[in-house]
């Protein structure tokens, strides 16, 4: 800090004349020196405790401000309780004014509640388990009222929002077409060069190409492609609706008597039910290039014979099981992103939160939805 | 709230004293290729209130922004607190920025702290103070602008338009500013929250001895407390000085502004009772 904003510090000094006390404060009573401040206005009652009668003479105060005058009125309100009169002179009119306004009234805190850990700790418990409930049942209700609103439009095709829907697809599906092939050539290549590694302890490297048809197809295309969805295009939808809801949009379309559900989420929601399909085919496509080149780069199995081993590994179930799950992955990231981002409330910090919570909410259903529909088709035996 | 003629003595007092706070030389600033304020020249003195105003687009906010130094500029000079901001060192142009306050015009509170954190955000971002004293004197500034202590744990969601103004006013003066800004503050409030409103700023202003550069469509807030006025058009100062002279200026916008259909009605009312005081109306039963 430069010397002039340090300025001149506060300080008093203590004159005892038969006329009584007298305490001449000077320099800069101001914020600046905050803790100099307080430390003088706390030797002011210590030294005029035992006085009955004190005069503060501010002839000497250089600046004055609110935290300054609000000292010495707190002093002064200290004094007064311990029955020292206190009286102020040389008072220029404008700290006058600031002394008035800034007289001494008790800030009385908030009763901080002390509560038991334990019972803290239950009580937690117990409303994140409630909440958790809240939310299922919050879930269902949504998916009940998108689906109605969804037979509504089926009922009256002119109210589809076609350019809404490509838009979205153009958004979650299309731009999303780079990343997911990138990753799930690298995926592809990375299991195949571990299948190999691995098979050929075995003498039995060929059948790599096995382990990533049936892995890919059935799992990891639609799983991370579901993942990557859920963090790119499920965080965009719920941080769109937040801040939607922030600005009093979505309320603009109720007063309107336009549905929410309708213009805003049921086109989200349809655009990633046909993009996640779509993209989990090209995710499929992807990994088995991926593992092919792999393949033929550590195993010397040739694109050819690469093919001819993947014909007989797979059927055309292989490739369904995976497909017929993106569907429902996307549904399941659509209803947690939208759900999520009209729970916004009205702070940045709200806005934050909510799509922290959709990204981790959806790939988190988007695993466990995997793992049913596992047990599901292992169970029918598909 | 203070009469118009100690405001009035109280703008001579200052205008002989010259103490020239903020000065704008030849200021231009643009964006792209439309240029919004070309050339434009003020001066603002300790002390007073001056009104900024003038017509969508002329550059007020723009004018405001420059000089805050959120927006770059293309040509001219601003001299704040005598110091040309440009030329400072960044330690020495935040020091100048803690002298300033701001009342942005939808109050640009902190969403995620609640009302009294966003007060003390100023005060524990650039000053060291105890807890129990700031926490004293956030209390204090809510008061001053006639907040009530239950406003002060509640986030910017949860209070009124009016109540975001005065807190975000708290918020502007936690640091005790000799300087502040405020961008139409009474836009989007009640009538009678707005005269409350301008009533409290002249009872600060007067209080802590403020400058008060305050950009307005508001004739009640010109008439009420500003002591000067100065009006923007086409991106310069087309006039400033007291709104007397402002009143008799016949510059087109000038006229239209003040002797327009609502304008006129309101000039009208103030020069024919410019010397009764002002009185409660009688309240029937």
């Amino acid at each position: 800090m430069t010397v002039a904003a340090m300025g001149r510090p506060p300080k008093f000094t203590r004159q005892s004349s038969p006329e009584g006390v007298r305490l001449s404060l000077s320099g800069d009573w101001t914020l600046v020196a905050s803790h100099r401040l307080e430390e003088e206005s706390r030797r002011i009652v210590e030294e005029a405790r035992g006085d009955r009668l004190i005069v503060i003479d501010l002839a000497q105060v250089s600046q004055l401000d609110t935290a300054g005058a609000w000292l010495i009125n707190r002093a002064r309100h200290d004094l007064a309780r311990r029955d020292v009169a206190v009286a102020l002179e040389h008072v220029r009119p404008e700290y006058s004014t600031l002394l008035e306004e800034a007289h001494y009234r008790a800030f009385d805190a908030p009763a901080r509640p002390n509560f038991n850990v334990i019972f803290v700790l239950l009580s937690d418990l117990g409303q994140s388990t409630v909440d958790a409930l809240h939310e299922f049942y919050r879930g269902v209700s949504f998916l009940g009222e998108l689906v109605s609103s969804m037979i509504y439009v089926a009922s009256r095709p002119h109210r589809f929002r076609l350019t809404s829907l490509v838009a979205q697809i153009e958004l979650i599906g299309f731009r999303s077409v780079p990343i997911i092939i990138l990753i799930n050539v690298l995926v592809g290549g990375i299991v195949a060069q571990q299948g190999i590694f691995q098979l050929l302890k075995f003498g039995a490297s060929s059948y790599t190409v096995s382990l990533i048809g049936i892995l890919v197809l059935r799992e990891l295309g639609v799983l991370l492609t579901s993942i990557m969805i859920a963090g790119r295009s499920g965080s965009a939808i719920t941080a769109e609706l937040g801040s939607m809801k922030m600005r009093e949009e979505v309320d603009a379309l109720l007063v309107m008597g336009l549905s929410p559900i309708e213009v805003l989420i049921a086109p989200r929601v349809l655009g990633l039910i046909i993009s996640l399909p779509i993209l989990t085919f090209i995710a499929d496509i992807a990994a088995l290039f991926g593992g092919m080149i792999v393949s033929w780069w550590y195993g010397g199995i040739s694109p050819v014979a690469f093919a001819s081993l993947l014909k007989e590994a797979i059927a055309l179930h292989t490739f369904l099981v995976g497909i017929i799950k993106a569907p429902f992955m996307a549904l399941v990231i659509g209803l947690i992103a939208s759900m999520d981002g009209l729970a916004t409330k009205g702070s940045a910090e709200s806005l934050g939160q909510q799509v922290t919570s959709s990204v981790v909410k959806s790939i988190f259903m988007v695993i466990v939805m995997d793992g049913l529909f596992a047990v599901f088709f292992a169970s029918i035996d598909y | 709230m203070s009469s118009p003629s100690t405001n009035a003595d109280g703008a001579v007092q200052q205008r002989q004293n010259r103490d020239v706070i903020i000065s704008v030389r030849d200021l231009v600033v643009g964006f792209g290729d439309r240029t919004i304020v070309k050339g434009l020249n003020l001066d603002v003195f300790r002390g007073e209130v001056l009104g900024v105003v003038g017509g969508s687009g002329q550059g007020k906010s723009v004018l405001t922004r420059a000089i805050l130094g959120l927006v770059p500029t293309r040509a001219g000079a601003i001299r704040i607190f005598g110091q040309d901001r440009d030329a400072l060192a960044p330690t020495e142009r935040r020091i100048l920025e803690q002298r300033w306050g701001v009342l942005f015009q939808n109050g640009a509170l902190f969403s995620g702290l609640t009302v009294k954190q966003n007060i003390q955000m100023p005060m524990r971002e650039t000053r060291d103070i105890s807890q129990h004293l700031m926490d004293e004197l956030a209390m204090l500034k809510l008061e001053l602008v006639g907040l009530g202590p239950d406003a002060a744990d509640k986030f910017p969601s949860e209070l009124s338009g009016g109540m975001v103004k005065r807190a975000a006013l708290a918020r502007a003066l936690a640091l005790d500013p000799e300087l502040v800004f405020l961008d139409e503050p009474t836009s989007g409030l009640d009538p009678i929250s707005a005269a409350e409103f301008d009533e409290l700023i002249g009872t600060l202003q007067q209080t802590l001895g403020l400058t008060v550069f305050m950009v307005t469509h508001d004739l009640d807030s010109l008439y009420s407390i500003c002591d000067r006025v100065a009006a923007l058009a086409e991106g310069r100062v087309i006039a400033a000085g007291p709104l007397e002279t402002l009143l008799e200026s016949d510059h087109p916008w000038l006229k239209a502004y003040f002797h327009g259909v609502r304008g006129g009605r309101l000039t009208a009312a103030r020069i024919e009772h410019k010397d009764e005081e002002w009185k409660p109306a009688p309240t029937t039963r």
